[in-house]
C-alpha cells in the first residue's frame, strides 16, 4: 500500500493552473480548468454513440435498463408460479382471477362488517373455443387451457432463478453499476479496454436473446432448475447426438483429413479415410433433411432444446461476464488518478474489484462444467450421469461410469462465490449511502477493506454445504461446516460495521438513505438464518424446504435488490443532472417494503414445517403434513402479486425523471468521491480538470472544515495538514470513529 | 481520449494494461482447464473396474506434438525480440514458423482423432462370452473385463461396416488395446498393431458397439473434451497470429511499441496453451 505522505502530493500536483472553468460546483479552488479530454468533439452516428458506444458510462446505463427488465421479466414468471401454489390445478384465466380479486375484496368488507362472508370460489372450466392469452403465449403444451403443467412449472422455476441471478443482479448490481459509477470513482477517462467493454455487452445481449428464446423452441426452456443438476439436466428435452452434424457440417475436416496418411487402416492402394468420415456424416445429414421433406415441414433440430440452449446461452453470459471482470480489475488496477492510492479507494471499488475477482475465477470451472454437460447432451458422453442409470424404466445406453456429484461440485464451486458476487456490490452501494447520509466515515473502514478479502478467498473454498445431503461423507461435511460458519465472521464485521457507521450521526433519510437503512435489518435477517444451515444437522431437515427459498431471498431480494434501487436512486442525478421524485420513491419503498417481508417471512415456518421448495401444487399432496402452513400460499401469492403492482410508481419515476426530474447540481447529495466532481452527466472523457487526489473517501464533518463534507480532490487549503491535533488526519482518512 | 497507460507501464505497477489484462484472463484459463483436470481426476479416481484404459494413446505422436509446441513458444519469443530491435522481416518469418507449428500440431491432433474414429469397440455380454472365449484365447486377443457392466471388452477395426443386413460383427482386433494396470512381459515392449484374423462376432451377443467417440466411455468424454478445448485455444492463437501477420505493417508502421506489446500478449497467451499441453501430455498420454 503507496501511502505517500499528502505533502508529497501537493508538490506532486500539476503546476500549470489553466483558466478556472467554473462548471457545476464543489470542484477545487485553483486547480479547476480543462483538459483536452472533455472536449474532443467526435460526431458519433446515433449507433455508435447509443448502441454500440465504447463508452463506460453508456454502457454501464444499458446494462441497467436491460437488467431492470429483466429482473422484471423474471419476477413475473415467479408471479405465474405463485398461482399455481396458490390455487393448484386451477386455469390462470381472467374469469378466475378475477373472482379471487372479487372474493378478497369481499373478505375485507366482512371483516369490516360490511357483508357477509363469501364463500369461495369455484373454478371456472377453460372455454376451448376462447383460449386464453397464457395459452396463446406459451403454447398449447405449457400451459392448456391455462392449466399450468407441471413441466412449464419446472421450466419457470428454472428460468426464474437463472433470469434473476445470471441475467438480472450480476448485470445490474456488477456490470450496469460497476461500469458507470467505478470509473468515476477513481477518476479516470473510461475502462481500461472500452473495446472489449463493448464486446462483453454485445456477447450478454447474444446471451440474453438466446436464453429468452428458449421459451419458444419445441419442448419449452429449461426445466432442471437454476442448478442444472444432472443426470436430469443432461437427458431432458431428448437430446440428440449432434456429432454426425458436426461431421457433416463441418467437412472441411474430412476433407481435410482426407489428405492424410491412412497409417493403421486397412485395405490396400489408395485410401481416402477423409472421405469415410465426410460420407458417414453426410449420410446422416441427408437422413434428417429427408425427414423433413417427409413432413414437409421445418423440424426443429432436436439438438437445440431448452437444456441446450441453457448452456450456450450460459456459455455466453459467462464469457461476458470473464472479459467484464478482467477489464475491471485491470482498470482499477491502472488507470486510479494521482494521489488515489488503495486505501483512498471508495468501498464501492473495492467491492467491485473483489466481484471482479470471484467472477474471474470461480466462473471458469461452471463454465468447464458447461461444457461437459454439452458433450452429455450432444455427444452422447455420460460425464454426468452414473452406469446403470434408467429412465422412465428403460435402462440408458451410455459410456457409464460418470458422476452426477461431480456436476454439483462444479457448479456449486461458481454456485457460492456467485452468492457474493450478488451480494458484495450491494453492500458497497449501502456503504457509499450510509456515509453520504449519516454524513459521517464509515466506522471501521480498514476492517471491512480486509473483511471483504477474507470473505472473497473464503467464498471459495465453502461450496459443499449446499451439498450436505448427497452423502459426500461425514469427514468432508465436517470441513465445510467449519468453514461456513468462519465465513459467516467477515459478512457480520462488514454488516455490524455498516450499522456502527450510523451511530452519533445525524442521518438525512433522503431516498437512497431510506433503502440503506431497509436493507441493513432484512439483510441481517437472511445472514442470520443462513448459519443454522451450516451446520450438517440442521441442514439435514431444513435442506430444500421453504426454508432456503426464505433464507436466500432475505439476502437477494430485501437485500441486493434494495441496495440497487438505493443505487439507481443515487446516481441517478449524476447519469441524467435529475432527481427521481422523493413522493414517488416513499409510494414505492413502503409497499415493497412491507409486502417483502410477507412474501418471505412465511416461507420461514413453511420450511421449519417440513414444506419442499420443489413441489409442483405447493405441497397440496402431503397436505396432512403441512396443514398447519399450506393456507400461506395464498397469502405469500397475494403479497407478491401486489408488490408487483407496487413496483410501478418505481417504472414512472424512474423514466419520468429522465426528462422532467428536478435539475439539480453536480453535486447534490454533498458527496466526497470523485464522480461528484464530474459534470453532469458527465462527457465523454468525465473530467473537465485533471483528478488528484489528497484525502479519504470520506471525509465527512472534518472539524474546522466550512462544509460538512470535503471532497476527495479539494487540495489542502493551507499546505500540508498538520500531523498533529486531535484528529491526525491519517486517522480520518480511513475513517476512525468519532463518537461522542 | 485516449486511455492511460496503453501502452507504458505505469510506474507503481510496472505493467501496461494489456500486460494485465492478459495475465487476469490467464488466470480463469487456469481455472478453467484446473476445473477439467480436477474433473478428470474424480473420474479416473472414481471409475468402475476395468473402464478406464490406460497408455492407449500414441506416445511417439504426443511427443511429438509436445515438442513442436515447446519450439513454438520459442519462435514466438523471437518473433517479439525482433519487435524489439524493429526488424520486422525477420519478426515476420519467425511468426509464420510459429503458426506453421500451429498447424502442424493441429494436423497431428487430427490423425490421432481419426484413428479413435476408425477403431470399435465391442461390449461382448457376459453370458455369451464363452462362445468367443477360446478363439480368443487361441489368437491371443486383448480382452478386458468389467465387472460392474457384465462385459466382456475388445477392440479393433470393423471390417463389415458397409455390410447393413450383416448379423455380426466381424472386427480385426488391436493388439496394443491395454486394459488397466497391463504390463508387458519383462524385456519386451507392449504389442501394437492389428492381429491377422478377423472375428465375427454376433451382433444378438452384443451389449454395446461403437467407435471411440466420447459415447463410447468418460475416459473417451473427457480426452475429447480437454484436447478439444486445447485444440480451440490452438486454432484462437493462429487466428490472431494470422491477424497481426496480414495486417502487421499496417499496425507497426502506426505505432511500432503499441504493436511490439500486442505480440507480446499474443505470446503469453501462445505459452500458457503451450503449458496446458505439458499437463495434458501427462495425464492423457503417460498414464
Ligand atoms: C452469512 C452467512 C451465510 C451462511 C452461513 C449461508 C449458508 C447457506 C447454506 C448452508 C446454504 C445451503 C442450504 C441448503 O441447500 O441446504 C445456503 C443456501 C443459499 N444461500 Fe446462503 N448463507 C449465507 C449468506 C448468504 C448470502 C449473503 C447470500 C446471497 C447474497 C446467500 C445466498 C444463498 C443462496 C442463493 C442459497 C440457495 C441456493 C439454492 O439451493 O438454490 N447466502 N446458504
Ligand atoms: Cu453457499
Amino acid at each position: 500500500m503507496d501511502d505517500l505522505p499528502p505533502s508529497a502530493e501537493v508538490s506532486a500536483a500539476p503546476t500549470h493552473v489553466p483558466p478556472a472553468q467554473g462548471h457545476g460546483e464543489g470542484h477545487g479552488d485553483g486547480h479547476g480548468g480543462h483538459d483536452d479530454h472533455g472536449h474532443e468533439h467526435h460526431e458519433l452516428g446515433f449507433i455508435r454513440t447509443y448502441l454500440f458506444s465504447t463508452d463506460h458510462k453508456t454502457i454501464g446505463i444499458q446494462y441497467l435498463i436491460a437488467g431492470l427488465i429483466l429482473l422484471f421479466f423474471g419476477f413475473c414468471l415467479m408471479l405465474l408460479m405463485r398461482w399455481q401454489l396458490a390455487f393448484p390445478g386451477q386455469a390462470l384465466t381472467w374469469a378466475n382471477a378475477h373472482n379471487h380479486i372479487m372474493y378478497q375484496v369481499k373478505e375485507v368488507c366482512y371483516h369490516l362488517g360490511l357483508c357477509r362472508m363469501p364463500t369461495t370460489p369455484l373454478p371456472v372450466p377453460p372455454d376451448p373455443n376462447d383460449p386464453p392469452l397464457l395459452q396463446i403465449i406459451f403454447g398449447d403444451a405449457q400451459m392448456p387451457g391455462g392449466i399450468m403443467t407441471p413441466d412449464f412449472y419446472n421450466t419457470l422455476g428454472a428460468m426464474h432463478g437463472t433470469i434473476m441471478v445470471f441475467f438480472g443482479i450480476v448485470p445490474v448490481a456488477f456490470a450496469a453499476f460497476g461500469n458507470f459509477v467505478m470509473p468515476l470513482q477513481i477518476g479516470t477517462v473510461d475502462m481500461a479496454f472500452p473495446r472489449l467493454n463493448l464486446g462483453s455487452i454485445v456477447l450478454f445481449a447474444i446471451s440474453a436473446i438466446l436464453m429468452l428464446g428458449s421459451f419458444f423452441v419445441p419442448g419449452g426452456a429449461a426445466k432442471s432448475g437454476w442448478t442444472s443438476y444432472t443426470p436430469l439436466a443432461s437427458i431432458s428435452d431428448q437430446p440428440q447426438m449432434v456429432v454426425p452434424y458436426v461431421l457433416s457440417i463441418f467437412h472441411v475436416i474430412p476433407l481435410w483429413l482426407t489428405f492424410m496418411p491412412s497409417g493403421a487402416a486397412p485395405g490396400n492402394g489408395l485410401h481416402l479415410p477423409g472421405l469415410q468420415v465426410a460420407a458417414d456424416g453426410l449420410h446422416l445429414f441427408r437422413l434428417h433433411v429427408a425427414s423433413w421433406h417427409a413432413g414437409h415441414s421445418f423440424q426443429w433440430p432436436m439438438w437445440l432444446t431448452g437444456q441446450s440452449v441453457w448452456i450456450i446461452a450460459m456459455a455466453f453470459n459467462i464469457t461476458s461476464s470473464l472479459l467484464s471482470s478482467v477489464n475491471f480489475i485491470t482498470t482499477i488496477v491502472q488507470l486510479r488518478a494521482k494521489g488515489l492510492n488503495w486505501m483512498r479507494l471508495p468501498f464501492f471499488v473495492w467491492t467491485q474489484f473483489m466481484t471482479a475477482f470471484l467472477l474471474l475465477l470461480a466462473f471458469p470451472p461452471l463454465e468447464a462444467a458447461a461444457l461437459m454437460q454439452l458433450m452429455d447432451r450432444l455427444a452422447g458422453s455420460s460425464l454426468f450421469s452414473p452406469t446403470g442409470l434408467v429412465v422412465n424404466g428403460t435402462p440408458l445406453i451410455n459410456g457409464g461410469g460418470g458422476s452426477p456429484l461431480l456436476w454439483q461440485h462444479l457448479f456449486w464451486f461458481l454456485g457460492h462465490p456467485e452468492v457474493y458476487v450478488l451480494i458484495l456490490p450491494g453492500l458497497g452501494i449501502i456503504a457509499e449511502v450510509v456515509a453520504n447520509n449519516a454524513r459521517k466515515p464509515l466506522w471501521g473502514y480498514n476492517q471491512m477493506v480486509y473483511g471483504l478479502f477474507a470473505l472473497g478467498f473464503l467464498s471459495m473454498v465453502v461450496w459443499a454445504h449446499h451439498m450436505y445431503l448427497t452423502g459426500m461423507g461425514t469427514a468432508i461435511s465436517a470441513y465445510f461446516q467449519l468453514v461456513t460458519i468462519i465465513i459467516s465472521v467477515p459478512t457480520i464485521l462488514i454488516l455490524s460495521s455498516l450499522i456502527i457507521s450510523l451511530w452519533g450521526g445525524s442521518i438525512r433519510f433522503t431516498s437512497p438513505m431510506l433503502w440503506a437503512t431497509a436493507f441493513l435489518p432484512l439483510f441481517g435477517i437472511g445472514g442470520l438464518t443462513g448459519i443454522p444451515l451450516a451446520f450438517n444437522a440442521p441442514d439435514t431437515f431444513l435442506h430444500d424446504s421453504y426454508y432456503i427459498i426464505a433464507h436466500f431471498h432475505y439476502v437477494i431480494a430485501p437485500g441486493t435488490i434494495f441496495a440497487l434501487f438505493a443505487g439507481v436512486h443515487y446516481w441517478y442525478p449524476k447519469a441524467t443532472g435529475r432527481m427521481m421524485s422523493e413522493f414517488w420513491n416513499k409510494v414505492h419503498f413502503w409497499p415493497t417494503m412491507i409486502l417483502m417481508n410477507c412474501v418471505f417471512f412465511p416461507m420461514f415456518l413453511q420450511g421449519m414445517a417440513g414444506m419442499h421448495r420443489r413441489m409442483y401444487d405447493g405441497g397440496a399432496t402431503y397436505e396432512i403434513l403441512n396443514q398447519n402452513v399450506l393456507h400461506w400460499n395464498v397469502f405469500i401469492s397475494e403479497a407478491a402479486w401486489l408488490m408487483g403492482l407496487a413496483q410501478i410508481p418505481f417504472i414512472i419515476n424512474f423514466c419520468f425523471s429522465w426528462k422532467y426530474g428536478r435539475k439539480v447540481s453536480d453535486n447534490p447529495w454533498e458527496a466526497t468521491t470523485l464522480e461528484w466532481s464530474a459534470p453532469s452527466p458527465p462527457p465523454h472523457g468525465n473530467f473537465l480538470k485533471p483528478i488528484v487526489v489528497y484525502r479519504g473517501p470520506y471525509e465527512y464533518s472534518v472539524p474546522g472544515d466550512s462544509t460538512d463534507y470535503t471532497p476527495q480532490d479539494q487540495p489542502p487549503s493551507h499546505g500540508p495538514i498538520p500531523i498533529s491535533g486531535p484528529f491526525p488526519a491519517e486517522e480520518r482518512a480511513i475513517g476512525i470513529p468519532h463518537l461522542h | 481520449m485516449e486511455i492511460p497507460y496503453t501502452f507504458t507501464a505505469r510506474p507503481d505497477t510496472g505493467l501496461y494494461n494489456g500486460k494485465l489484462g492478459i495475465w487476469l484472463f490467464l488466470a480463469s484459463e487456469v481455472m478453467l482447464f484446473g476445473a477439467l483436470f480436477t474433473s478428470y481426476l474424480f473420474m479416473r479416481l472414481g471409475a468402475d473396474p476395468g473402464t478406464w484404459p490406460t497408455h492407449i494413446q500414441s506416445i511417439p505422436l504426443g511427443f511429438t506434438n509436445t515438442c513442436i509446441l515447446l519450439f513454438s513458444s520459442i519462435t514466438m519469443v523471437y518473433a517479439w525480440v525482433a519487435l524489439k530491435e524493429r526488424k520486422f522481416n525477420q519478426f515476420r518469418v519467425w511468426l509464420v514458423i510459429t503458426i506453421l507449428c500451429g498447424f502442424v500440431f493441429l494436423y497431428i491432433k487430427g490423425t490421432e482423432y481419426y484413428s479413435k474414429y476408425i477403431h470399435y469397440g465391442v461390449l461382448i455380454k457376459a453370458e455369451d462370452f464363452d462362445k468367443y472365449s477360446g478363439e480368443f484365447k487361441k489368437a491371443d486377443v486383448m480382452v478386458n473385463e468389467i465387472p460392474t457392466q457384465g462385459v466382456f471388452e475388445i477392440r479393433g477395426h470393423w471390417e463389415n461396416k458397409t455390410d447393413k443386413n450383416a448379423t455380426y460383427y466381424s472386427i480385426i482386433p488391436d493388439k496394443n488395446f491395454h486394459p488397466i494396470g497391463y504390463q508387458p512381459p519383462p524385456g519386451e515392449t507392449a504389442p501394437s498393431g492389428d492381429e491377422e484374423q478377423t472375428f465375427k462376432i454376433d451382433k444378438a451377443d452384443v451389449e454395446r458397439f461403437g467407435n471411440l467417440l466420447p459415447n463410447y466411455g468418460t475416459y473417451y468424454a473427457i480426452y475429447f473434451t480437454v484436447t478439444g478445448l486445447h485444440a480451440m485455444h490452438i486454432i484462437g492463437g493462429c487466428v490472431v497470429m494470422l491477424y497481426f501477420l496480414i495486417l502487421g505493417s499496417k499496425l507497426y508502421r502506426r505505432n511500432p511499441e503499441q504493436f511490439a506489446n500486442r505480440i507480446e500478449v499474443t505470446g503469453i497467451f501462445w505459452h500458457f496453451v503451450d503449458l496446458v499441453w505439458i499437463t495434458v501430455f501427462p495425464i492423457l498420454y503417460l498414464t
